[in-house]
């Protein structure tokens, strides 16, 4: 197996502005977020050879490719990508792919999801296992179900538990609340996160990302041609993907801690990229926080902290913007909601602008972003992509 | 000798006091509570939680048939037998058969049990009654209603608790309780002529042929089981028979319950079985379109029986009181519940036939190679990787405990809005099944919390309902 490190750049990215887009259709959002990155790489669309489309919720809005080429009047290869939570990081995956094995030259990673026509807040109920087995199921239903467990292995108390997972909520707030194209943009107080409605018990309305519609796109090239097109293309330094080998609700003995998905997917990321120690080497990290307790199982499977041991880093503030290793710079889903496909290009958008600098609206601007992860985690929950970024070649 | 080998019965763990119907409509309470299915219930599920009492300490492998009587059955087309005898995991070259239509259909599948054990063409029947009957708002039957079943295990082999000594049988035609091919609730004539022309001449004619055709003396009697539709009915006709009220007859359960239709007589029978002693004399009655009688011995092999039973007194002792009638309107479909968010899942015949085994039968599979037990059904094993390499094992009966849990605010109807989504670990190889709790306090859920599966429907889509297991606290 060969690693991915520096054969494919990133030299264009967009994203739309997140949240209830009444005024968006699927199509809508495809084009603004895909023209963003067209004039970000300075090409025409049609200079792209081959391109990549996630999203998730087809049966709403029809399946197929057919939303990305219809709007940006494509005539070329376009394939849709769908794997729960990842399906953007899928798009960026095998755009890279398409890209590393020399196949095409200039690609395109699009990321749509318009969830606000289906009438619904939530992302429904009942998906995935079977008409029975998951009849009521819903994603909060199922991640609280990490943080009852977790609060129970670590001895925390229902409200010890709530305190630790709603600071994660305070921050992302805070981030978010500086970044423009959140859909939230209004800062919270701990208070405010313990006095929330419960959406599903112990987890209540902060402690979960919104719906939102958005887009986000990647134009990838060879990493040999990138300066071509900018002084500063970003590299792709490692992907990962995993999936935990059988539903966590029905795997003999799981623990509802340790995630094959999360630790496989980053330590082949790692490897690639060469990183030894995530904690120390990574200067930015954007991850998975649909719930804040699934931020903290980040951590803590990523090796950005010891098992066990997320709160102390949480109560020193090591994950905020002016810590050791600032976590959802831009408000994570916490702030821009979770429109499924479209998540991890959105998030890979935060590292790129951060690395070159132009991070939207001054005061979030990390110094010297030289290596940064986007991350995302889905299903049941039961699978997760990593990607890696590099600033620099070598 | 054939007899009654085991018996069972099951009670919804939610009543409601009949001072709460009352003051819903501002009218005199009849007193007591009486039982309400959950709204995950129906005749079928509450069919299958009788049978699975009576069959406690049963070979399941040993029973050759199943009855199912009711008068509310969910299908119009449509087997419950077979579904309660698929729940229950008997085996599947057995007789079926759905009795219906009359209140009396419990005591009927009884006595047809009774011929096919007695002729032979069976060695063990199981017979169960189920109903849950809806009443018009704020009349006297809706105070005075419960929901419930019973199931008695006859049998040509082993030792029976009690045998059927003889029956005697009256049909009757009469307008007096209905419900035409089109009524959800129940209809009656005028009360004074029901209970004098129908109720009681009937019963009377069936109680009195009994007593001649075997010599038998109201003395000679240790509990007249007497079916009523109400407590003053019941005395009326006890008196007539020259039966002792306070001695002889059996409890009508209308405090605590409430008359449970075609089950109501089988319930009776079982509750005077949990109390029995070796060589009593009962003398059974049912009503309705006429009546059957039976006359049944007692022997010592029914002390040996209680152990293991819930039955009536078990199932009456576990209770929670629903909180207000407007949750049993809701119950019953009679105000219209606001759905959680729409299902995306619609059931499917073929899916749904081709995970019978482990969505009805509930069983999981243990790899043959490393013993490993998963639920569902997993092909490749999650241990091994062995492919095909399994047999099945009942998961049903097995109890577990809490692993993890979470209160979904999302998923829920607007009469029971938080669904409790449960991971739990059976007793059975620490197998994890993944569930809904019902018939629970949610606030009361903790990990390691102990809970057992229950038969439930699930929800309605195309056209068809779904049914499958969930757990609920050990009642």
């Amino acid at each position: 197996m060969e690693s991915i490190k520096d054969k494919v750049a990133i030299i264009g990215m967009g994203c739309t502005k997140f949240g209830e887009r009444w005024d968006a259709g699927l199509d809508d959002l495809a084009i603004e977020a895909a023209y963003e990155a067209f004039e970000d790489a300075g090409i025409d669309p049609g200079d792209i050879q081959a391109g990549w489309f996630g999203t998730v919720t087809a049966p709403t809005t029809g399946i197929g490719a057919t939303h990305a080429v219809n709007p940006l009047k494509l005539r070329i290869p376009m394939t849709r990508v769908e794997n729960w939570c990842i399906t953007g990081h899928e798009a960026l995956r095998n755009a890279c792919f398409g890209v590393a094995s020399g196949m095409y030259d200039i690609v395109l990673a699009l990321g749509v999801e318009k969830l606000k026509d289906t009438g619904f807040p939530g992302l429904g109920t009942g998906r995935g296992m079977g008409p029975v087995l998951e009849a009521r199921r819903t994603s909060p239903g199922s991640f609280a179900l990490i943080a009852t467990r977790y609060f129970y292995t670590y001895d925390l108390s229902p409200e010890e538990g709530k305190r630790v997972i709603g600071k994660i909520a305070v921050k992302n707030h805070y981030n978010g609340s500086m970044c423009p194209k959140a859909h939230f943009r209004n800062k919270i107080t701990l208070e405010q996160v313990l006095n929330a409605p419960i959406i599903a018990w112990p987890l209540g309305l902060f402690d979960c990302c919104g719906n939102s519609d958005g887009a986000a796109a990647a134009i990838l090239v060879p990493a040999k041609l990138a300066k071509n097109f900018r002084d500063d293309p970003i590299y792709i330094k490692g992907l990962g993907q995993s999936f935990d080998p059988l539903l966590p609700h029905t795997r003999p003995g799981f623990d509802w801690l340790t995630w094959d998905a999360l630790v496989n997917s980053s330590r082949q990321a790692y490897e690639q990229a060469g990183i030894k120690n995530p904690r120390e080497e990574l200067d930015i990290a954007e991850v998975h926080d649909c719930f804040t307790i699934t931020e903290l199982i980040i951590y803590e499977n990523f090796g950005f902290c010891p098992r066990g041991k997320a709160r102390e880093d949480i109560d020193a503030g090591f994950f905020e913007l002016t810590g050791g290793l600032p976590v959802n710079a831009d408000g994570g889903l916490k702030c821009f909601g979770h429109p499924v496909g479209a998540s991890g290009l959105r998030m890979t958008y935060e590292v790129y602008k951060q690395m070159q600098g132009k991070a939207q609206s001054p005061e979030r601007q990390l110094k010297d972003v030289r290596l940064g992860l986007s991350h995302t985690f889905g299903g049941p929950p039961q699978v997760s992509a990593v990607a890696i970024l590099g600033r620099e070649l070598g | 000798m054939s007899g009654i080998v085991s018996y069972g019965a099951y009670i919804p763990l939610w009543r409601l006091s009949r001072d709460v119907i009352a003051a819903g409509w501002g009218r005199a309470s009849l007193g007591g509570e009486r039982s309400v299915a959950n709204n995950d219930e129906d005749t079928v599920t509450m069919a299958v939680e009788a049978v699975l009492d009576c069959l406690v300490g049963v070979d399941r492998e040993a029973v050759d048939g199943l009855y199912f009587a009711s008068t509310t059955a969910p299908f119009r087309e449509k087997q419950c037998a077979a579904l309660v005898a698929a729940a229950a995991d008997l085996r599947s070259d057995i007789i079926t058969m759905d009795f219906a239509n009359s209140l009396r259909s419990g005591t009927g599948a009884l006595r047809a049990a009774l011929d096919a054990v007695n002729s032979g063409s069976a060695q063990s029947i199981v017979v169960v009654a189920s109903d849950c009957r809806i009443a018009y708002p704020r009349s006297d039957y809706e105070q005075n209603f419960g929901d419930g079943a019973a199931a008695i295990l006859v049998s040509r082999s082993g030792s029976p608790v009690a045998t059927v000594e003889g029956v005697y049988s009256i049909s009757n035609d009469m307008y007096d309780v209905w419900r035409l091919d089109k009524d959800i609730f129940v209809q009656s004539w005028e009360d004074r002529f029901i209970i004098e022309h129908g109720y009681l001449e009937n019963t009377s004619k069936a109680v009195s042929g009994l007593m001649k055709k075997y010599n038998l003396r109201a003395d000679s009697v240790t509990k007249a089981i007497l079916y009523a539709p109400n407590v003053r009915a019941q005395q009326t006709l006890a008196r007539q028979h020259g039966f002792d009220v306070k001695t002889q007859l059996q409890d009508l359960l209308m405090s605590n319950v409430g008359v449970c239709g075609t089950a109501h007589a089988l319930m009776m029978l079982v509750a005077a079985l949990e109390e029995a002693k070796g060589g009593e004399t009962f003398l059974l009655a049912s009503y309705a379109d006429g009546s059957d009688a039976m006359l049944l011995k007692v022997t010592e092999q029914v002390e040996k029986v209680k152990a293991g039973r819930r039955g009536v007194k078990g199932f009456l002792a576990s209770k929670k009181m629903l909180p207000s009638y407007e949750r049993y309107l809701s119950y019953r479909g009679l105000v219209e519940p606001q759905p959680g968010e729409p299902f995306r899942l619609f059931p499917s015949s073929s899916a749904s036939w081709r995970e019978r085994n482990w969505a009805i039968r509930f069983h999981g599979s243990r790899c043959k190679n490393c013993g490993l037990i998963t639920f569902p059904i997993q092909r490749v094993c999650y241990g091994c990787r062995s492919k095909d390499n399994y047999e099945e094992v009942r998961l049903s009966d097995k109890k577990g405990k809490v692993f993890t849990f979470s209160l979904d605010s999302l998923a829920g109807r607007s009469d029971d809005p938080m669904v409790p989504h449960i991971v739990l670990e059976s007793e059975l190889g620490n197998t994890r099944i993944y569930s809904i709790m019902t018939d629970c306090d949610p606030s009361e859920i903790k990990i390691g919390m102990p809970v057992e599966m229950t038969f439930r429907r699930i929800y309605e889509g195309a056209g068809m309902y779904n049914y499958f297991w969930k757990c609920r606290p050990v009642r």
